[in-house]
């Protein structure tokens, strides 16, 4: 690896003593001799072992659950359903005031994904837990099941989650998130090609060494210890608090060792039912994943589908940009509303374009929920984006290199999210790729500069998109939470998407 | 058959932080009286490497070495409130609180001196080596260790600091998607070589060169892991890796790594790389993040540099041997 020490010289302070150098990790010593302790190194006695019944359906309604004889499997201590679950129903970003509750803890009148959990086992062993959770009896009546966002927006598709009544997210009164800046329309018009794309990301794993796992401990001083691989300490905490419906500081999170992230541990998903299980039996409980757990029912990366309409000029200027995104949330919210909102505010990408037209949906559909993953919202839309532009470059014979440094963003251009561009640098990478991969280009690419205005139009918001000033204020802010109250109930929480006031 | 060569590039730019802000993170510092400092944070290393960031940032604000400075991560009840570790938003979200935070300490520990050196503390320097000095005259100086001990023992003054750092929630209007998603970009470009066997379909990697512009490389062998793991995650991701290889269909789903496609180590390919820094205005020393951007741009530049050697475009992730064969026969059936 090496600097490019002449881009933006003039911007930058040099001489610092601690940052900008090579420093040996405070934890580097523990990770390369085995010493660092991870959730599962965590010595208690009496540990219970929990084991999730998931639904072998896609979508069914549960008819009955039958628990006695598995209550009778010796080792196993306590069985968990629904109704031991306070505050069942809830979504993850109720934290941010984002969605409504429309996830159980623990599905009791239907299962919306093959893998949702429905019944919780705790057992001393694993094999015991195993066991037990085996002679769990569920009678399921299948449902239809849909499994493509395109057809789950389709008139008379089947309904997957009723706490929405619709297959896709409500943004403020729309089906989407919108982004408007020019008129595509007459773009397309001046345009001297179109080109109309379609682009389909795969869902994937976020593999990590270290399944999402942990150990719940009730302490000496009456609260429960939870030692997790969270990504996220305190939305686990908050998130595990509202579920359980109890005072935040009955909990005592402790993590800081993950065995690889990637955002595939923020949703969750083993604290709530391990601390409920400590205590309902006054005992530890460990919830951890599987491997085949990780794979099928924790959140893949989500599957986006993208179509992009580019109008582009002989000369290699884009002038119009429409995309459709849809988002595959899977049969529950999770982080995807919030997901589908930062993709539509990543169009049209790094470019300066003058006319854009962007629809973004969280879709739900009957797949395991998706969650965040490194490079959340955004690359599925660079990679379509990204493939787009070579088909450009292709279309008007302009080397793809030199076609991005043509449209690339400069300071001051105007985005699609109606902000003018500031500390842009795309063009400086452009150039550094060029020298390191000798990747020749037209000597007069070499002399543009993110800091000087390009040859791309001037992109403003038409009147028609300005944001109004005449839009009715904003609502005025709730009254605050009666006295008295520990944890907000998830339904005190509901909120339209992102709208202010909350 | 023929071994086929083709070239592929993308360009792309990174969100640094919580789309739409409105997610803070804390840090506590303090110093003990020998004048040695603690950061307290509740937010998490997940292996990036969060624990050596903030202790960087730490000790450049304080201006002492980074010997004396130790990080105490993930404790729910001894940390202070953290958002949480994604989102690129660690190291600029918790940088910046952890330098809010030092700055504080550091100006007890400056009065402290000040008192001692009987000078005014806007006339103090630190070394960056334990000492304190006056400026322009620095055989006139105190250790931190001597302040630090003064502070608490013989001026009952608390060497410590509070830090948060917030970008305040920002609303779309949902008519025109109008909104502030976050206050700096990142940037990235890679050009990647792959030989495509027109027989088999299979797609080799020959290499991969990125330019990324991360604003401020704090710690440059941290930024180096995540720019090679991140490029190495981004071919595997084109070319590997599916949870559901016949979607929207969910059958013949992998449950295990021996069903689950990834790359071994003789299937990756020498990376070459660029660091160019922007500062970005309100970065921890510029600093934004490169953890999740590097891990995208291979993705396009591979599909392109496939088209590039076979003339076949591959739409759908990922790009499996059979898809690209698929469009080999496709196109010499249509010639």
């Amino acid at each position: 690896m090496e600097f490019r020490k002449d881009f933006f010289a003039d911007e930058r302070a040099e001489g610092l003593k601690e940052v900008g150098h090579i420093r040996q990790r405070q934890d580097a010593v523990g990770h390369v001799t085995g010493r660092t302790k991870f959730f599962d190194d965590k010595k208690t006695t009496g540990l219970l072992h929990l084991k999730i019944v998931r639904s072998p359906h896609h979508h069914a309604r549960i008819r009955n659950i039958s628990t006695h004889e598995a209550e009778r499997v010796p080792g196993v201590v306590r069985i968990l359903r629904a109704a031991d679950v306070p505050e069942n129903i809830y979504t993850m970003l109720s934290l941010i005031n984002v969605g409504i509750p429309d996830e159980p803890a623990l599905a009791f009148d239907k299962v919306r994904y093959k893998g949702e959990p429905i019944v919780a086992v705790l057992a001393d062993s694993p094999r015991t837990a195993h066991e037990g959770a085996d002679k769990i009896r569920i009678d399921f009546e299948e449902l239809p099941a849909v499994f493509d966002v395109e057809e789950a927006l389709k008139p008379g598709a089947p309904l997957v989650n009723e706490y929405h009544g619709q297959n896709h997210f409500d943004y403020d009164g729309y089906s989407h998130q919108k982004v408007r800046l020019g008129d595509v329309e007459r773009g397309f018009q001046e345009a001297d090609h179109i080109v109309d794309e379609r682009y389909q990301m795969s869902p994937i794993e976020h593999a990590p060494t270290e399944t999402q796992g942990c150990i719940a401990v009730p302490s000496d001083d009456d609260r429960i210890d939870v030692y997790s691989n969270t990504q996220a300490l305190f939305f686990s905490l908050d998130l595990s608090a509202l579920i359980l419906k109890m005072p935040s500081n009955r909990l005592h999170f402790m993590g800081g060792t993950v065995g690889g992230g990637f955002g595939g541990k923020v949703d969750t998903l083993v604290e709530p039912l391990a601390i409920l299980g400590a205590m309902m039996t006054g005992k530890a409980v460990r919830h951890s994943f599987s491997r085949r757990d990780e794979m099928r029912a924790g959140p893949p990366r989500g599957a986006e589908r993208i179509y992009i309409k580019d109008g582009v000029m002989n000369d290699g200027r884009i002038v119009a940009r429409q995309m459709r995104i849809y988002f595959d949330a899977g049969a529950y919210s999770r982080l995807s509303a919030y997901g589908a909102v930062k993709a539509a505010a990543h169009c049209p990408g790094p470019y300066t374009i003058a006319n854009v037209y962007v629809e973004s949906y969280c879709v739900y559909t009957n797949r395991t929920p998706s969650t965040a993953m490194r490079g959340f919202g955004v690359t599925g839309v660079d990679f379509a984006l990204e493939v787009q532009m070579d088909k450009l470059a292709r279309t008007v014979n302009i080397d793809p290199m030199e076609f991005r440094l043509i449209n690339a963003y400069r300071d001051g251009d105007m985005k699609a999210h109606h902000k003018r561009t500031e500390g842009a640098a795309l063009i400086e990478c452009v150039q550094a790729v060029s020298d390191l991969a000798g990747w020749q280009i037209d000597p007069k690419y070499r002399s543009y500069s993110s800091r000087q205005p390009g040859a791309a139009p001037a992109a403003a918001p038409s009147p028609a998109s300005q944001p109004s000033a005449s839009a009715p204020p904003p609502p005025p802010p709730p009254s605050s939470p009666p006295p008295g109250t520990t944890a907000p109930s998830a339904s005190s929480r509901i909120s339209s998407m992102f709208r202010r006031g909350r | 058959m023929t071994i086929k060569r083709g070239r592929g590039i993308a360009s792309v730019n990174y969100p640094i932080g919580m789309n739409l802000g409105g997610d803070p993170s804390q840090a506590l510092v303090h110093a003990t009286p020998s004048g040695k400092f603690m950061v307290t944070l509740s937010s998490i290393d997940l292996g990036q490497g969060m624990k050596s960031v903030t202790r960087q940032v730490a000790a450049e604000t304080l201006g002492v070495p980074i010997e004396d400075v130790y990080v105490d991560t993930a404790d729910s009840d001894t940390g202070p409130h953290c958002m949480g570790s994604f989102a690129s938003r660690g190291t600029h979200r918790v940088g910046n609180a952890v330098i809010n935070a030092a700055e504080e300490a550091r100006a007890v520990l400056l009065d402290a001196a000040a008192e001692k050196l009987e000078v005014n503390a806007s006339d103090l320097e630190t070394d960056g080596k334990g000492n304190i000095q006056v400026k322009g005259a620095p055989s006139r100086s105190i250790s931190v260790m001597d302040a630090s001990g003064a502070a608490q023992f013989e001026q009952g003054k608390t060497v410590s600091g509070r830090g948060i750092f917030f970008v305040p929630r920002n609303y779309p209007d949902p008519e025109t998607g109008a909104m502030q998603p976050v206050t700096c970009y990142a940037h990235a470009c890679t050009v990647v070589e792959v030989e495509v066997d027109d027989e088999t379909g299979v797609v080799t990697m020959v290499s991969m060169k990125s330019a990324f512009e991360i604003g401020r490389a704090i710690n440059p062998a941290m930024v180096e892991q995540q720019l090679v793991g991140g490029g190495w995650m981004g071919m595997s991701h084109a070319l590997y890796e599916t949870t559901e290889p016949y979607y929207p269909n969910r059958d013949h789903a992998p449950v295990d790594f021996s069903s689950y496609l990834m790359p071994g180590p003789g299937d990756i390919c020498p990376i070459d790389l660029v660091v160019l820094e922007r500062p970005a205005p309100d970065g921890p020393y510029g600093g934004k993040g490169p953890g999740e951007m590097c891990a995208t741009p291979p993705i396009p530049a591979i599909a392109n540099a496939i088209y590039d050697a076979v003339g076949v475009r591959v739409d759908e992730l990922p790009i499996t041997p059979e898809k690209v064969l698929r469009g080999i026969k496709g196109m010499s059936q249509t010639h």
